[in-house]
C-alpha cells in the first residue's frame, strides 16, 4: 500500500496538479515535504512510495533527500531548533548566543535533548539579519521564525517546545 | 516621500485583497490584459530602463524580449529564493504587500504570453507560501486569475514551490532543475532559459523586487519611473542594512543615493565609539571595500559601484563592518558559507570552496602559517573565471579583496592565533 496516497489523497492530487501531466517528477520536492511533515524525517518507505507517484527511481528521490538541507534523512528531535550564525548574524553576535544557548540546555550543536524533543542545528542565512539573534524552529510541516532573541527568550522557546513534544508523546 | 514597493509600510493592511484594490491594486493588469498587446508591455518595461533587482541588473524588458515566438509555451516564474547572507528584501514584500508582487508577475506573464506562471520560495519560506497560496486562492475567486480574464483571450494560473534549503537554487538554472524536481545544480549554457527553461520551454525568470516594481510602471508610465534614480540606473531599490549598525532593516531609496546616506541617515550609524572600517555592498558575494570618505560618497548605482569601487552593487546588500571586526574571521565566515552551499557540480568551485575554508579554519584555529595567507590568495584566484556559476566566482571576491585591503588583520590572525572579532 502506498501510506503518502493513502494518508494524503488530496494533497496528492493538489500537488501533481501545479505541473504539466508529463512532468510530475517536479512533484517530489513537495511529495518528500509532506512524508516529512508526517513522519518527522524521510523514512525509506516514504522515498519508495515518492518515486512510485512520481514516476521516477528512488534513487532519484534518496538524492534530493540528500542534497537540500531541510530535509532529514535520520530521525532528530520532533523539532529542529536551527540558528543562523552567518556572517550578518555572527556580527550581531550570533556565535555567543548559540554557544550559550547550548551551554544552558547542556547539549553540543547538531544534538538532541535526552526527550528527543529537540535538535540544536547551526545553520547559513535565514534573511532575518536584522533581527539577530534569530532562528527558526522546524518541525511537524512548518517552519516558524523567532527574531530578536536573548538567550533567556530562546531557553524558553525550547521549553516550551520540550512540553509540547512530551504532550504529544504522551498522546 | 511615500514608497513605491514597500507601500504596506503606508497603508495598513495592504496585504488584504480589498485594500490593495481600494488601493489600485490590480488597475495595471486589467489595464495591460484589456488595453495593450503583450509587445506594448514589453516596450513599456524596456522604456522604463528597469534592470533586474535579483543582483545582475540586467534590463527587466530586454531578457522577456529573448523569448522566442515560435516555440510555445512560455512560462514565468519569480525567483523567490532569497538567501544572501545580508538580503531580507523580497522576505518584506512576500509577507507585508504579496498582492503588488503578485500583479507583477501576473504583467510579467501576459507580457511574454505565459499562461502558467510559478513562484519559487526558499524552503524557509513556508509560511510565506502557504499566504501566497491564499492570496492565489482569492484572486481566483475574485476572477483576476483563471480562464479569460475581463472577457479576453487570456487565461492565468499562479502556482507556489516550495525549496528545502539550498542557497544555490537562486541561480536561475539551479532554480529551474530544482522545479523539475532535481538537484539544485547549473545547468550548462547555452541554451538560455530563455529558450529552453522550464520543461525545456522558453522561460523567464524575475527576482521578487523585480516584479513588484512592474503595477506603477505600468500604471505610471515608464516616463514618471524615469524620474526616479539615475539615468541608467532608474527607479528605486530596497536596500538591506545589517551588521555594525544602529538600525538594521530595508530601506526603499532612489537608485544613486549615497551609503553615507544609507548608513548615518537611515541606518542610525554606528554604536558609539565605533568607526566603520568597511562595507560589504552586495551580501556575502561581495569585495570587501574599504569605508573611505570616497567609499561614503559613492552613489549607491550600477554603475557608479563598479566604477568607484571596483565591487558590483549586486542585491545591495549592504554589510557595515566596524572596526572591532577582524577581516581574517570575516573570510573565515563567507568562506565556509560557499563551502557549504557549493553544489558540487563543477570541480573549480567544489575543491576551492573546501579548501578556501580550510585554509581559514587552520588560520582562526592558530593553526596557519604566514605562508597561507598567499595560499589562500591563490587559491581563489585560481577559481577565477573557471567556475560553472556565479556562486563560485563571488566567493573569492572577499577573499581576495580582504588580503589586498586588510592584509594586516590576516598578518595578525596568522601570528597571535584567531580572535573572533
Amino acid at each position: 500500500m502506498n501510506t503518502i496516497l493513502n494518508d494524503f489523497a488530496d494533497d496528492v492530487k493538489a500537488i501533481l496538479a501545479k505541473y504539466p501531466e508529463d512532468q510530475k517528477r517536479s512533484a517530489v520536492m513537495p511529495l518528500i515535504h509532506l512524508a516529512q511533515g508526517r513522519d518527522g524525517y524521510v523514512k525509506k518507505q516514504a522515498m519508495i512510495e515518492i518515486a512510485e507517484i512520481a514516476g521516477v527511481s528512488v534513487t532519484d528521490v534518496a538524492s534530493v533527500v540528500g542534497f537540500y538541507t531541510l530535509y532529514h534523512e535520520n530521525e532528530g528531535g520532533r523539532y529542529h531548533v536551527q540558528v543562523c550564525t552567518d556572517l550578518p548574524c555572527a556580527l550581531r553576535g550570533a556565535d555567543e548566543f548559540l554557544a550559550k544557548l547550548c551551554e544552558n540546555i547542556g547539549v553540543r550543536v547538531g544534538e538532541t535533548t535526552p526527550d528527543g524533543a529537540v535538535t540544536i542545528e547551526e545553520v547559513t542565512c535565514l534573511a532575518g539579519c536584522h533581527h539577530a539573534p534569530m532562528f527558526q524552529v522546524q518541525g511537524e510541516g512548518e517552519i516558524r521564525y523567532h527574531e530578536d532573541q536573548s538567550v533567556e527568550s530562546a531557553l524558553e522557546v525550547v521549553a516550551e517546545l520540550r512540553r509540547k513534544a512530551a504532550r504529544k508523546e504522551a498522546a | 516621500m511615500s514608497h513605491i514597493l514597500l507601500r504596506h509600510r503606508d497603508i495598513p493592511n495592504l496585504k488584504d485583497l480589498k485594500v490593495y484594490k481600494a488601493n489600485g491594486g490590480f488597475e495595471a493588469f486589467k489595464k495591460v490584459v484589456t488595453g495593450m498587446q503583450p509587445a506594448d508591455v514589453v516596450n513599456e518595461v524596456k522604456a522604463s530602463g528597469l534592470r533586474g533587482r535579483g543582483g545582475a541588473g540586467f534590463p527587466t524588458g530586454v531578457k522577456w524580449s529573448f523569448l522566442p515566438n515560435t516555440l510555445w509555451p512560455h512560462f514565468v516564474v519569480a525567483n523567490a529564493d532569497e538567501s544572501e547572507p545580508g538580503t531580507f528584501k523580497d522576505r518584506e514584500i512576500l509577507e507585508n504587500n504579496p498582492y503588488q508582487f503578485l500583479e507583477g508577475l501576473m504583467i510579467a506573464a501576459y507580457a511574454v504570453g505565459a499562461r502558467e506562471a510559478y513562484v519559487y520560495l526558499r524552503g524557509e519560506f513556508e509560511q510565506i507560501s502557504r499566504q501566497l497560496d491564499t492570496c492565489i486562492a482569492a484572486l481566483e475567486k475574485d476572477k483576476l486569475l483563471g480562464e479569460r480574464l475581463f472577457g479576453k483571450d487570456y487565461s492565468l494560473r499562479l502556482y507556489t514551490h516550495l525549496g528545502a534549503g539550498a542557497y544555490i537554487c537562486g541561480e536561475e538554472t539551479a532554480l529551474l532543475e530544482s522545479l523539475e524536481g532535481k538537484l539544485g545544480q547549473p545547468r550548462l549554457r547555452p541554451p538560455f532559459p530563455a529558450v529552453a527553461g522550464l520543461f525545456n520551454k522558453p522561460t523567464v525568470i524575475n527576482n521578487v523586487e523585480t516584479l513588484t516594481n512592474l503595477p506603477p510602471i505600468l500604471e505610471k508610465g515608464a516616463a514618471w519611473y524615469k524620474t526616479l534614480g539615475t539615468e541608467k540606473s532608474p527607479g528605486v531599490k530596497i536596500f538591506s542594512l545589517s551588521g555594525c549598525v544602529k538600525k538594521p532593516g530595508n530601506y526603499e531609496l532612489p537608485l544613486g543615493a549615497t551609503f553615507r546616506e544609507l548608513i548615518y541617515t537611515h541606518g542610525g550609524g554606528l554604536a558609539e565609539g565605533r568607526s566603520i572600517k568597511g562595507i560589504m555592498a552586495a551580501g556575502a558575494s561581495s569585495n570587501i571595500i574599504p569605508a573611505d570618505e570616497r567609499a561614503l560618497d559613492t552613489p549607491m548605482d550600477y554603475e557608479s559601484v563598479q566604477q568607484n569601487l571596483g565591487a558590483p552593487l549586486g542585491s545591495a546588500s549592504v554589510i557595515i563592518l566596524d572596526d572591532s571586526v577582524n577581516m581574517a574571521w570575516l573570510v573565515a565566515k563567507t568562506t565556509h558559507f560557499f563551502k557549504h552551499e557549493s553544489c558540487g557540480k563543477c570541480t573549480p568551485c567544489r575543491e576551492g570552496t573546501f579548501w578556501m575554508a580550510h585554509i581559514t579554519e587552520r588560520m582562526m584555529h592558530g593553526k596557519a602559517s604566514p605562508e597561507d595567507i598567499d595560499l589562500l590568495k591563490n587559491v581563489a584566484l585560481q577559481m577565477q573565471g573557471k567556475c560553472l556559476c556565479a556562486l563560485g566566482e563571488f566567493s573569492t571576491m572577499a577573499v581576495v579583496s580582504g588580503i589586498q585591503q586588510f592584509r594586516a588583520d590576516f598578518e595578525a590572525t596568522v601570528r597571535g592565533g584567531g580572535t573572533a572579532q
